[in-house]
This record gives structure tokens, C-alpha cells and sequence, in this order.
């Protein structure tokens, strides 16, 4: 009977935590969305961040994007060639990388690039006692530390999407026009026409948003309630991964089902 | 120092924005989307298959508008069917207009066919000869159902 109990009571206290958790995160973003305003102020700050997260993860993107699309303009091909319909095949790279892919990849991949790296800075600036030491002189280190990184992320993502989504319409196009001479006219004029600027672009643009949000917000918070012990940021490091790639895939769902599910 | 950053942060945003404009030009519809001038013209369907709202108008075949919206009403029971018709394209009174399918099985449209009058339909008028969908179900049935009692069509 007390081991029941103790199960239940176990269960009581792993929801209890998941709670607390959920409500340290909102609280963290709350209190850095209330100081974006006094962030914006000093645009050097956001800046530094957008050249860290932005810049560095150019080459990994631009590299994941091109690929991506080399293969999904090869697989593609193969496919719609059964059914004679290639030039159809702009319109399938495109409408693929444009609404799921170019969104959720390089959300993921920017979890792994630099929420990682924005969770192992903050954990470490905790371990040595840095957030302590400005907040001892009197510097709010939500507003110093956390929400330029955070306003960073969340312009560089978008940005980063969109070039990930041209640069894999340009391997498709490398692959399908270029090396398998699909008529590059069809190739064009097919994908133009069954792309749409409000529903395929902007709803892209809207969904790489959220994941920036999404991503940097959870970095943040996890390097900020990490341990400060070495094993503590490593945790913590690794849940950026875990927790943000789990958010961004569950994200997507939700808004691809809002979004695309009307039409 | 803070100067290079700068630089290399506005060379990547301008790449960013250079992305999307290439996906708002090149990939999407953006350049043969305008609403800046048109008129509304509203067309009553018996049955509109499964025409969808922003498909083509078309007229011999060239994209003159979208339609709008697509509602049922209860006092016709009808569908009402609202065109986006491109401004500087006019039609004569007695258009009609008819639901067409591009191929065997691709997307609906509508097709307007220009009639005679010498007046043009304006803002918010009403097509009034419309022709509904062809589902290919209805053109097999009908099919069956005409050879059924001759018999000797090819057997």
C-alpha cells in the first residue's frame, strides 16, 4: 500500500516539477520580452549577438540548404518522371522548402549551432559567478545578458530560413535544369504559379519566427537555470537540443495544421 | 572591432532579405498578384465540383482575375461565386461564365466567354448565364446511360 502511495506521490512531484519548470520559463520570457524596449536602446549589444548566432551559422546553413535541395530535386525527378509530370518539379522544391523544410531544418539545425553555444555561455557566466557579480553592480543581467542574445536569435533565424529556402530552390534548379535539362521555362513558370505569397511565403517567414522564439528562448532558459557546476552546464547544453528540436517538431505540427489546413 | 561586426551583420541581413525577395519575386506569384485595381462580379453556380477560392478566372485561356470567395446561397440555393476581375480587362453584359477543368483531372477555373452587348458588366454586377462544373463522374454516367438502350455501339 505505502508503494503505491510512493508512486503516486512520485508522480505528484515529477508533475510538480514539470510545472515549476514551465513557469520559470514563461517568467524568463515575460521578463525579457518586458525588457526588450530598454535592449533596443543599444543596438551595438544585439549587434555582437546577431554576428554570433547569424554569421557563424551561415556556412552550415547555406551548406544544409543547398544539399537539401540537391536532393530533393534528384528524388523528386525520379518520382515525378514515373508520371511524366517533371516540370512539376520547381514546384515541388519549392513548395516543399519554402512551407516544412527550409523553417524546420534550420530551426533544428540552429538549435544544434547556436542555441548550444548560447546555453554553454550563459551556464558558464553562471558557474563563475559573472550574472552574480553584475548583478552585484547593480546591472540587470536579464536585460544586459539575456536580451540581446534573445533579440539576436529571434532576427537572425528568419533570415537564416529564407536564405536556407533560396539556396535549396538553387540546387534544385542545379540538379533538375542544370544536370537533367528539365525545361528550365516549366521549371520556372510551374513553381511560380503554385507558390503563393500570402499562404506558402509569408506563413514560411511567420513559421521560422516562432521557432526562433522558440529555440533562443529555451537556450536561454536552460543555461540560465542550469546548474552551476560543470556537469550541471553540460546537462543543460544538451537539453537545448533535446528540448528544442522536440518544440520546434511539435510547433510545426500545430502551425502547419492552422495554417495550411483551410485551403 | 564593433565596426567590422557591423559590417559583416549588415552584409548577412542584406543576404537574408535578398533571400526572401527571391522567394517573393522568383518562387511565389507575388509579381502576377495585384489588388490594387479591379472590380467584383458575382455568378450563381447550380454546382461549382471543386472549384476553390484564388483560382484562375480565365478568358480564352489568359488569367483576367481570381475568384474571391465561394458562399452558398439559401434563398437560390446556389453557389455564389465572387470574381476578382483585373481592371483593365471589361466584358460585355451578356458574358457567361462556366467551370472548367485545366486537363483530365487538374485544377478547377473559371472560364468567362465575352457575349455581343455593347454595354460592359460593371462592379458587383451578376453574370447571368453560368454553366456548372462537368464532374467526370456526371460524363461517365451520362455516357453509360445514352449507349444503354441502342445496344449496338460497338459490341
Amino acid at each position: 500500500m505505502t508503494g503505491l502511495l510512493d508512486r503516486v506521490a512520485h508522480l505528484g512531484k515529477w508533475v510538480i516539477g514539470v510545472l515549476i519548470g514551465l513557469g520559470a520559463f514563461a517568467r524568463l520570457c515575460a521578463a525579457v520580452i518586458a525588457r526588450l524596449p530598454r535592449v533596443v536602446k543599444r543596438m551595438e549589444l544585439v549587434s555582437a549577438q546577431v554576428h554570433f548566432l547569424g554569421n557563424h551559422s551561415l556556412a552550415i546553413i547555406l551548406v544544409s540548404g543547398l544539399f537539401v535541395g540537391l536532393v530533393l530535386g534528384l528524388q523528386g525527378y525520379y518520382t515525378l518522371r514515373r508520371y511524366g509530370s517533371e516540370e512539376a518539379l520547381g514546384l515541388l522544391v519549392a513548395l516543399s522548402l519554402v512551407r516544412e523544410l527550409g523553417p524546420v531544418v534550420t530551426a533544428l539545425l540552429f538549435a544544434g549551432r547556436a542555441g548550444t553555444s548560447l546555453t554553454a555561455e550563459i551556464g558558464l557566466m553562471k558557474a563563475g559567478e559573472q550574472l552574480a557579480a553584475l548583478e552585484a553592480m547593480a546591472v540587470d543581467p536579464v536585460e544586459r545578458i539575456l536580451g540581446p542574445r534573445f533579440l539576436g536569435g529571434f532576427i537572425a533565424m528568419p533570415l537564416l530560413a529564407a536564405l536556407f529556402s533560396a539556396l535549396g530552390v538553387v540546387g534544385g534548379w542545379l540538379v533538375g535544369v542544370a544536370l537533367i535539362g528539365v525545361d528550365a521555362g516549366a521549371f520556372w513558370s510551374q513553381m511560380s504559379e503554385g507558390v503563393d505569397f500570402w499562404n506558402d511565403i509569408i506563413n514560411g517567414v511567420v513559421k521560422s519566427m516562432v521557432f526562433g522564439f522558440a529555440v533562443t528562448s529555451i537556450a536561454l532558459y536552460m543555461g540560465y537555470s542550469s546548474r552551476p557546476t560543470p556537469e550541471g552546464v553540460s546537462r543543460a547544453t544538451t537539453a537545448t537540443v533535446v528540448a528544442g528540436s522536440l518544440a520546434v517538431l511539435g510547433l510545426d505540427f500545430v502551425l502547419t495544421a492552422l495554417m495550411f489546413s483551410s485551403n | 572591432m564593433q565596426k567590422t561586426i557591423n559590417l559583416f551583420v549588415g552584409i548577412f541581413v542584406l543576404l537574408g532579405l535578398v533571400a526572401l525577395l527571391f522567394l517573393s519575386l522568383r518562387v511565389s506569384n507575388l509579381t502576377s498578384w495585384s489588388t490594387a485595381s479591379s472590380y467584383e462580379l458575382v455568378a450563381y453556380f447550380d454546382d461549382i465540383g471543386g472549384l476553390k477560392r484564388r483560382a484562375a478566372v480565365r478568358s480564352a485561356g489568359v488569367l483576367v482575375g481570381r475568384v474571391s470567395s465561394i458562399g452558398f446561397d439559401d434563398k437560390r440555393y446556389q453557389a455564389v461565386v465572387t470574381l476578382e476581375i483585373d481592371s483593365s480587362v471589361s466584358f460585355p453584359k451578356d458574358s457567361s461564365a462556366q467551370i472548367l477543368t485545366a486537363g483530365l483531372l487538374g485544377e478547377k477555373y473559371v472560364g468567362l466567354l465575352p457575349g455581343a452587348e455593347e454595354q460592359a458588366l460593371k462592379d458587383k454586377d451578376r453574370i447571368r448565364l453560368t454553366q456548372s462544373a462537368l464532374g467526370l463522374e456526371s460524363v461517365i454516367s451520362q455516357f453509360l446511360y445514352n449507349r444503354e438502350p441502342g445496344g449496338s455501339a460497338s459490341k
